[in-house]
């Protein structure tokens, strides 16, 4: 929830700040900003880069705060970490008490740490030490070097002066104190609100992790041939889908019989999502090349065939009309009118079909795979290896947002006169 | 608007490609002396022989969309087609064209039987039919580049259209960067570029602005007039029809048939001069009055019997 409310605080703060220093700084003067109706008004609506800034820093501030990142100033309290204390109370069965203090030690997990010398102090209870890695708790089993324990029916009734029964507990200054159902203490020092590395690592772990990975490699193959495998299944299963699936689309949007044939199978086969395919492929073909192809061929073939047939209905038919007028025979309309007009269309299935084999692949390699972007992360999340998951997902991120803006480029070369018509 | 005529070189060119009288300049010329040979009618020109169309509706009614529609058309007649929504107007050009098999009667040019689309048969529609992905040069050589003709035969002919339309700067231009009165101007010359022996507009100055459509309408006329095509002009401009009809069909709905037909001397009026000038003619108020209130009275008559067939 914390988290949740420092991210508005700052979406509403920066709005009202840039929202003013804007209207001071940047007076712009063009078409658009001349439009006082610009709510309902769609392409009014541009948006801010100044926002898009701040998105991506809060999101970052955020993470490192959270993380207690070293990039980052400010951070939310950490873990407690060094010593502290608590003492108990003691109730012979006599009815006698004696108080006993515990020094305890909280060292940052993975590193070496020393046990406090005590002394054990007065009374049948003596004074004990125990070291705690932050984030974790400890059992104390505090009568050990007691005179009287709990074998004898000796019971603790107060932790730093609050009385507590058994299975109560007590929130002190030191951490939390449990007594458990059998009678001896856990200990818990504060968490602070900082999440732990094996949960969410800060970001320079993941970015020293990225360089890492694409100098030593993971899992006998260098980072480079993880994303390459991942990127040469996609385009290869997506190439085989395009070649097939366009020309059974434009045979299926020119020929009564192709429609029929295919419709039911093409109709059938657009909804089950490529994932259900998974394991029949695997199956069929196994874990290996040959299954993760036919299952992106599978997953392109369908949006490739529709976008196609689409394509060919979407050419308005005077244009065909004025194609046979000038003397054109039914392949040359299918050449010079029927394809160059189905091309936006094509274009726009082979952005869904990249996006959607982009994610088929690296489920399918969740599945089995012995190398890829998705086996990376799943293999890496077994050894709750976080970092390395948080990597690949912002590189498998990064690829297919690479993927769209590479179709959008070639689209606005190679149709120029896409919505023109 | 361009004054360029066309050159002698190309009319021979085409009258080579079709070897039938009443081409080119001579025809009209010959026409208005009224000494066109009757004789020939059978063989030359364009027959529209008893069409009906009917078109069955998946309610199992059906729609009689044309019936018994008989006409002949002259080489190098100027024909526009008026008629209220629904008289079939678009159908019979759709027959014409060969889009639409008629189910009775048939379309006859020069001596044969149409039964699909083909070159000879040009085809200029309202708007949208110009190929975005080529260029303006692209469009017009659209058709002789389908028959295989070599660039360097059909590129003088394809520069000259593109004078005469008035688009010689605008070759290299994308369509999609030209006003809509351009654009029909690319159309026109595409079809001309492809020397067919008839012209089919479907209303194609209906989407251009009214000062925009009045010189498209000196420029169809100069066209025709230059190069002898046989033209069929539908339009739902009373004036436009007067203008560029020689020859003025009324159609009627319902069944779709010719109601009246005129010929007018308004088209050879406008060739040489201001069409302002012809609109001013006395006669020319008398016709379009005429035709205006016949029109009304068949949309009032389509009107009444849809009333009562809603209050029935």
């Amino acid at each position: 929830m914390i988290p949740l409310a420092i991210y508005v605080t700052i979406f509403v703060v920066a709005f009202v700040v840039v929202r003013f220093a804007a209207t001071r700084l940047s007076a712009r003067h063009d078409y658009t900003s001349l439009k006082t109706v610009t709510f309902g008004d769609e392409s009014a609506v541009r948006p801010d880069r100044w926002a898009s800034v701040i998105s991506l820093l809060t999101i970052f501030l955020l993470w490192g705060a959270f993380t207690g990142s070293k990039l980052v100033p400010v951070h939310v309290p950490g873990p407690f970490l060094g010593d502290t204390e608590f003492t108990y109370t003691l109730q012979a069965p006599d009815g006698s008490t004696d108080d006993a203090t515990i020094f305890v030690r909280v060292f940052p997990i993975g590193q070496d740490v020393e046990t406090r010398a005590v002394d054990p102090g007065p009374g049948f209870a003596k004074n004990d030490t125990i070291t705690v890695g932050a984030w974790r708790s400890q059992l104390i089993l505090f009568d050990k070097n007691d005179e009287i324990t709990r074998s004898d029916g000796a019971q603790v009734i107060a932790i730093d002066g609050i009385p507590v029964t058994m299975g109560g507990e007590v929130q002190t200054t030191a951490g939390r104190v449990v007594v458990t159902p059998k009678g001896s203490l856990n200990y818990e020092p504060p968490k602070g609100m900082q999440m732990e590395p094996i949960w969410l690592p800060p970001p320079e772990d993941v970015a020293g992790r990225v360089l890492e990975i694409a100098r030593e490699g993971y899992q006998n193959f260098t980072l480079w041939e993880h994303l390459g495998w991942s990127l040469y299944r996609v385009v290869l299963g997506f190439l085989l889908g395009a070649l097939v699936g366009i020309p059974l689309g434009y045979a299926m949007g020119l020929s009564n019989w192709f429609r029929g044939w295919f419709d039911p199978i093409v109709e059938f086969m657009r909804p089950v999502p490529p994932l259900a395919l998974i394991p029949l492929v695997i199956i069929w073909a196994g874990i290996g090349e040959s299954g993760k192809i036919i299952l992106l061929f599978l997953a392109a073939l369908w949006i490739m065939a529709i976008a196609a047939r689409s394509g060919v209905s979407g050419v308005r038919i005077s244009k065909v009309h004025a194609a046979f007028s000038l003397g054109a025979s039914k392949w040359q309309v299918l050449r010079h009118v029927i394809i160059p007009n189905s091309l936006p269309e094509i274009f726009t299935g082979a952005r869904v079909a990249m996006g959607v084999c982009w994610g088929t692949v690296v489920a399918a390699e969740l599945v089995a795979a012995e190398k890829g972007a998705g086996m990376m992360i799943m293999v890496a999340a077994k050894f709750q290896l976080t970092d390395i998951v948080i990597m690949g997902i912002i590189l498998i991120g990064i690829i297919g947002y690479g993927i769209d803006i590479l179709f959008r480029i070639a689209e606005r070369w190679l149709v120029p006169w896409k919505g023109k018509g | 608007m361009p004054t360029t005529s066309i050159p002698a070189r190309w009319l021979q060119r085409r009258s080579k490609a079709a070897p039938h009288q009443g081409r080119g300049l001579a025809a009209p010329l010959a026409r208005k002396n009224g000494a066109n040979p009757e004789q020939g009618q059978t063989m030359t020109g364009l027959s529209i022989e008893n069409i009906s169309m009917r078109f069955d509706l998946p309610n199992g009614g059906a729609v009689q969309a044309l019936k018994d529609v008989s006409l002949h058309l002259k080489p190098g007649e100027l024909l526009s087609v008026l008629g209220p929504s629904g008289c079939g107007k678009t159908t019979l050009l759709n027959i014409l064209a060969g889009f639409l098999a008629p189910t009775a009667g048939q379309i006859m040019l020069n001596g044969h039987r149409v039964t699909g689309p083909d070159a000879e048969r040009g085809m200029v529609f309202q708007q949208g039919a110009l190929f975005e992905w080529m260029n303006v040069r692209d469009n017009v050589s659209f058709g002789p580049r389908m028959k295989g003709v070599s660039a360097a035969d059909y590129m003088p002919n394809v520069e000259h259209l593109l004078d005469v339309v008035g688009l010689k700067d605008f070759k290299d231009k994308a369509i999609y960067e030209l006003s809509g009165g351009m654009q029909q101007r690319v159309a026109l010359a595409r079809c001309l570029a492809n020397d067919p022996d008839v012209i089919l507009m479907d209303e194609p100055l209906g989407a251009l602005d009214a000062l925009t459509r009045e010189k498209m309408q000196g420029l169809v006329l100069k066209l025709w007039k230059e190069t002898g095509k046989t033209i069929i002009l539908i339009t739902h401009s009373v004036e436009e029809a007067l203008l560029l009809g020689e020859r003025l069909l009324v159609m009627a709905p319902r069944p779709g048939r010719i109601h009246k037909e005129y010929r007018l001397p308004f088209a050879d009026m406008g060739v040489g001069q201001d069409l302002r000038t012809v609109k001013k003619h006395p006669d020319f108020a008398e016709k379009r009055e005429e035709i205006l209130s016949m029109i009304w009275d068949m949309e009032e008559e389509i009107m009444g019997r849809a009333e009562t067939g809603a209050g029935a």
